[in-house]
């Protein structure tokens, strides 16, 4: 699992028959120091996750597991929103 | 599995109905030298590690699932903590975590 930002969404009509009703958002990975980390991706949200928040984030297969079809095309699904981190080792 | 030092903890109420009760962990990975090496992730706990252990974790969805026993097949974690390390002995030498 790994931490990132929710920057933006993702409208799309033509889809998979089983991404219906679900919601789509643009998410920038991030280190455990909040700072980016590679390029954006679009994950699947289904704990209702906002532009801004700090979310964690499950790749591949396990990412569509909380979807209505788990075998949804899906390669990164938000499964929390974090409410706090404690981290020993200090910012960069 | 990759060897991971435990450095963090992570809180989250609004999170999957399937990891309630979970224990979200900090892991930095480690060299067989006990150095940092690579980006700190997040892990499951499933064995009831603590800050500042050295670890073995999963970091491969279907094993990582199996090793944390969720009730629900469905539960989305590709990530899990599933040994405290007392010895890693390599050509690099002896890290002796527990005497």
């Amino acid at each position: 699992m790994y931490l990132a930002r929710v920057i933006g969404t993702v409208v799309a009509t033509q889809k998979d028959e089983s991404l219906r009703g679900v919601k789509l958002l643009v998410i920038q990975p991030l280190d455990s120091f909040q700072n980016n980390m590679g390029a954006p991706v679009v994950a699947a949200d289904t704990i209702g996750a906002g532009y801004g928040e700090l979310v964690f984030c499950a790749k591949s297969k396990e990412g569509a597991m909380p979807l209505r079809d788990p075998n949804a095309p899906v390669d990164a699904g938000i499964i929390g929103i974090v409410d706090s981190i404690h981290n020993e080792i200090k910012g960069r | 599995m990759i060897f991971s030092r435990v450095v963090g903890n992570l809180v989250a109420t609004q999170k999957n109905k399937n990891l309630k009760g979970a224990k979200l962990m900090l892991l930095q990975p480690l060299d067989t030298k006990g150095a940092n090496a690579g980006e700190q992730f997040i892990a499951v706990d499933a064995v009831g590690a603590g800050i500042g252990d050295i670890v073995l974790a999963i970091a491969e969805g279907g094993s990582a699932r199996q090793a944390y026993k969720a009730q629900n097949p469905l539960t989305p974690i590709d990530t899990v903590i599933a040994g405290i390390v007392d010895v890693i002995d390599t050509e690099d030498g002896v890290i002796r975590l527990f005497d």
